[in-house]
């Protein structure tokens, strides 16, 4: 049995229904009698709430109900469970359904306006009364933790939610005997999610109260059943979490929110079907995101620019609460030491409330922000040592001869954190090969005509595949068709294509035979959820062992059925053959008798259906790299930057579908790119969010973006049967440290340093005019 | 009357829409875009932004790109609009944006999609000899946080060519 589509640039299975406008985003599902919500929300950062009045709002045409902690009793009051429990952490903080006596972020959901229709809603909404009585905000990350600084919330004696730690070697060593050590302070901020479909959430419970069923624009359908079956006191079979087709989600939407559980809760109170659908505004205010990080670092080098050692601490703002824990910190944390090959590092993060939005994960998590630091710090080694930013590299990174490569650090089970596979060196040299260009030649010439050009690279490591588990269920129908399901749904990365392209290969079908279902907590038992690169490991690896068992069992039914031995038989075209011969049975034909008949029985030791379910369990990770190269052209009067090449040399192990890898890469490069360039999400010294729409908050547009340049290299990972790696994130990861040392390269004739971003045209004229 | 009173006013609207005519009494303050997903049925359309930036929300009004969270319901009496479900003809052939995009991922999460279509299509249709740069303007009003846009330029230039009868 070759792969015929295992590795094809199979065209997607989901794509016929969303180009002709018949997907099914939340907003859109049929719900008849359903009730509109719209939620009341904080106008103020940090405020005690006194009273609320909502006679005004409950008296308006068309309301049905308005309901606050109060009116929904205690799960509403009570702070909702941290989705990563963080034992570091002294004083946990989440907040609740809805608040209950105080706020601590513009957007906090206070009550909820229940009407027949959604502008109704929200006119009502206007007309509840909410006296607030506010209290100083915290919004100062660089002074959070000073003597006398506002606190976050009056739970807190001190801003500081914990402190990670992490390094290895001998640090002083390290840098006592280093030829050079040098020091930077750097800053980067990440902005929201911004999936183009906002969040929403619709909720009908049974009339009989022992039931409800829930829709959530979610990554997480089985992390929303589990919080709800534990809120609600319900069995999980009584809760059904359904994710429908959702419009991206790019990490904010794998938390399980205030409004997960607040329409629920609200939906059972009233008895009623109830829809809550976020708006556009309602996503810069409610929905998480990944703000500032404040570095100071030191980097130790040797004589001839290789990297030894990193040391230096972290200011980390998590927001107002912490409703993932410190797995965005802890992300950060453990992408050190990137590719280099370091013998001594120490970090520090402090983990601080502020009082804005809380963080969790966006597209990389903490990696991108640790990618920055460290190819500022190698960048800043090839500058002072006058050497080539891709020689500090090629001389610092992991060499291929030290795979498996343990880099010192701890993986949260206490196992020393080692590499798989790769070659980092090789992935580079493929980036430059295809850059290959006389650069410094035209940047010369460049510069003797006015214009400033300038070539940027970052390398990076990316874990993927992260644990426990997805699974899937492989089941041939009587009609030859095939029935695949998992737990873990899609937000657009084409999981059911991959899926169907794994298992087809085993069973000697076409992925077009093969019909999946993923994201309904109904149609498959247990789930993670759609985050970190892990689906391909994961849910790949699941589906791949459950098409083998399926396979095994088709085989060895249809030996006994075709009187033949199971070395002779091939599965091809939906039949498993007798090789060389025209004997054959259909796999319908065996799922029938095998689904069995009233009074026959199936054959002597072979279990009903053929079908098999497997779970892959991720007890090692899998790490991707990868080397990028762009060049950009800095216009020193306006502070434009224009993207005129960008290449990326990438190793995900093998390839599932190619043409689905490069997708993600391009994607996941011009999300990196807004990061380096456009999107910041600004509160004022009250807490007060100054960009809330697309006028103010710039996303990365079509005559912005370059065209991506692609280079695979695959290093299969021997830690899965597929040999994969993940390939959500790693176009995000290195994109925004990239562009930035183009930026600075271009502007080296100013002696530009650059330690920041996003960099807006306004900064970099500043910068210019300063150097 | 107040503003709230001005909220429950309605007026009697026509529309053509996908070949079909509508006769409806719509609330003065519904935009286009609502009455569309919610008094059609036409949830193909996708809201994004309602502010008019990100595009999701285009259809083809009188033959232009128009989004229609910008539009009010009542705007449009006696235009003729053609949303993403009218753009496959009746037997189900795909027009050739919609094919491009399948053939050439241009796609991921598909919710700015069917604004992506509808302005490529009502562009091309105009022009089918644009090029890379003046898709790229075409599309400039059209926010994808997916694809990285690439593709969706391929895919327009793919249907370009066909709909120039290139091949």
């Amino acid at each position: 049995m070759g792969a015929r589509y295992f590795g094809a640039a199979v065209k997607r299975l989901e794509d016929p229904k969303l180009i002709t406008g018949r997907g099914q985003y939340l907003d859109d599902i049929p719900m008849p009698g359903v009730l509109h919500v719209a939620v009341v929300r904080s106008p103020h950062a940090h405020a005690l709430i006194n009273a609320i009045d909502a006679s005004m709002a409950r008296g308006h045409a068309g309301v049905v109900a308005v309901l606050t902690a109060d009116d929904l009793g205690e799960m509403a009051r009570k702070p909702m469970p941290m989705m990563a429990p963080a034992p570091m952490v002294k004083t946990p903080l989440t907040q609740s359904p809805l608040a209950h006596g105080s706020v601590h972020y513009v957007g906090e959901a206070v009550a909820l306006v229940v009407a027949e229709s959604r502008a109704v809603a929200e006119d009502a909404a206007a007309m509840v009364m909410v006296d607030y009585d506010p209290l100083p905000a915290m919004v100062d990350l660089a002074h959070a933790l000073n003597e006398g600084a506002a606190v976050a919330n009056q739970a807190l004696q001190s801003n500081l939610a914990g402190t990670l730690k992490g390094g290895f070697g001998d640090v002083a060593g390290v840098f006592a005997k280093a030829a050079h050590v040098f020091k930077e302070s750097l800053s980067l901020h990440r902005g929201g999610c911004h999936a183009m479909e906002c969040r929403g959430v619709m909720a009908r419970p049974d009339p009989s109260g022992n039931r409800i069923d829930i829709w959530s624009s979610t990554q997480s359908p089985y992390m929303v059943r589990r919080a709800l079956a534990l809120c609600l006191g319900m069995d999980e079979a009584s809760v059904r979490v359904t994710a429908p087709d959702v419009g991206g989600g790019f990490g904010p939407k794998a938390v399980v929110y205030a409004e997960d559980y607040a329409i629920p809760l609200a939906a059972r109170h009233l008895g009623r079907a109830l829809k809550w659908v976020e708006d556009r505004g309602e996503h810069f205010v409610a929905t998480t995101q990944q703000r500032d990080q404040l570095w100071e670092l030191e980097v130790a080098a040797d004589a001839q620019g290789r990297m030894l050692g990193v040391r230096g601490h972290c200011l980390h703002d998590n927001g107002a609460y912490l409703p993932y824990g410190v797995v965005l910190p802890v992300t950060s944390m453990s992408s050190f030491p990137g590719p280099y090959a370091l013998e001594a590092l120490e970090i520090s993060i402090d983990v601080i409330y502020t009082n804005m939005v809380p963080n969790t994960p966006v597209r990389g998590a903490g990696r991108p922000n640790t990618c920055f630091v460290l190819e500022r710090l190698a960048d800043r080694v090839a500058r002072e040592l006058g050497i080539s930013r891709e020689d500090v590299r090629r001389r610092s990174f992991v060499q291929v001869s030290q795979f498996p490569y343990e880099t010192g650090m701890k993986a949260r089970d206490g196992s020393p954190v080692s590499y798989d596979t790769g070659d980092y060196v090789q992935c580079l040299e493929r980036a430059v090969d295809k850059f290959e260009s006389d650069f410094k030649a035209r940047q010369d010439k460049a510069r003797a005509e006015g214009r400033y050009i300038g070539m940027g690279i970052a390398s990076y490591v990316e874990d993927t595949g992260l644990a426990p588990y997805e699974g899937a269920t492989i089941r041939v129908q009587p009609n030859g068709k095939v029935l695949l399901l998992t737990g873990a749904a899609a937000q657009g990365q084409g999981h059911k294509t991959v899926f169907a392209q794994i298992a087809a290969d085993q069973l000697g079908i076409t992925p077009q035979d093969i019909t999946v279902e993923a994201g309904d907590t109904s149609l498959f038992p247990l789930g993670i959820g759609t985050i970190a690169s892990r689906v391909a490991v994961t849910g790949g690896s699941s589906v791949h062992m459950a098409a083998v068992e399926t396979r095994a069992k088709a085989i060895k039914v249809a030996s006994q059925v075709l009187e033949a031995q199971e070395a002779d038989l091939v599965l091809e075209g939906g039949f498993v053959k007798v090789s060389g011969t025209d004997r054959q049975v259909s796999l319908g034909q065996l799922a029938l008798m095998l689904h069995g008949n009233f009074g026959q029985p199936l054959p002597a030791g072979i279990a009903p259906g053929l079908s098999a379910t497997a779970f892959y369990e991720a007890r090692q990770t899998t790490f991707a790299n990868g080397t990028n190269l762009c060049e950009v052209e800095v216009d020193i009067e306006t502070g434009a930057v224009k993207i005129l090449r960008y290449v990326v040399a990438h190793d995900c192990g093998t390839l599932i579908n190619p043409m689905l890898v490069d997708g993600q890469i391009r994607g996941g490069v011009v999300h990196g790119i807004g990061n380096a360039l456009f999107e910041r999400m600004i509160y004022d010294e009250n807490g007060q969010p100054q960009t809330t729409n697309y006028g103010e908050y710039l996303l990365p547009l079509a005559t912005e973006m370059p065209r991506i340049e692609i280079v695979h290299m695959e290093s299969p990972s021997p830690r899965n049967p597929i040999g994969v790696k993940g390939a959500g994130e790693g176009g995000t990861i290195p994109a925004a440290a990239c562009v930035i040392s183009a930026i600075e390269d271009a502007l080296s004739p100013f002696h530009v340093r650059l330690s920041s971003h996003p960099l807006s045209p306004q900064d970099l004229v500043k910068l210019i005019d300063q150097g | 009357m107040s503003e709230l009173d001005h909220a429950q006013t309605t007026r009697h609207i026509s529309v053509t829409v996908n070949g079909t005519v509508y006769e409806s009494d719509v609330l003065t303050r519904t935009h286009l875009g609502d009455f569309l997903r919610q008094e059609l049925g036409l949830t193909g359309t996708h809201l994004g932004c309602e502010h008019g930036v990100c595009g999701a929300c285009t259809i083809i009004l009188d033959g232009q790109p128009i989004r229609s969270c910008l539009m009010l319901a009542v705007q449009a009496n006696g235009a003729t609009i053609r949303t993403i479900e009218g753009l496959a003809q009746a037997d189900g052939t795909l027009h050739p944006v919609q094919e491009a995009f399948w053939d050439k991922h241009g796609l991921q999460c598909g919710f700015c999609t069917p604004g992506m279509v509808t302005t490529l299509a009502a562009v091309l249709e105009a022009d089918p000899t644009l090029d890379e740069t003046t898709i790229r303007e075409a599309i400039s009003g059209n926010i994808c946080r997916c694809t990285g846009y690439e593709t969706i330029v391929d895919a327009a230039l793919q249907a370009a060519s066909r709909m120039r009868g290139d091949h």
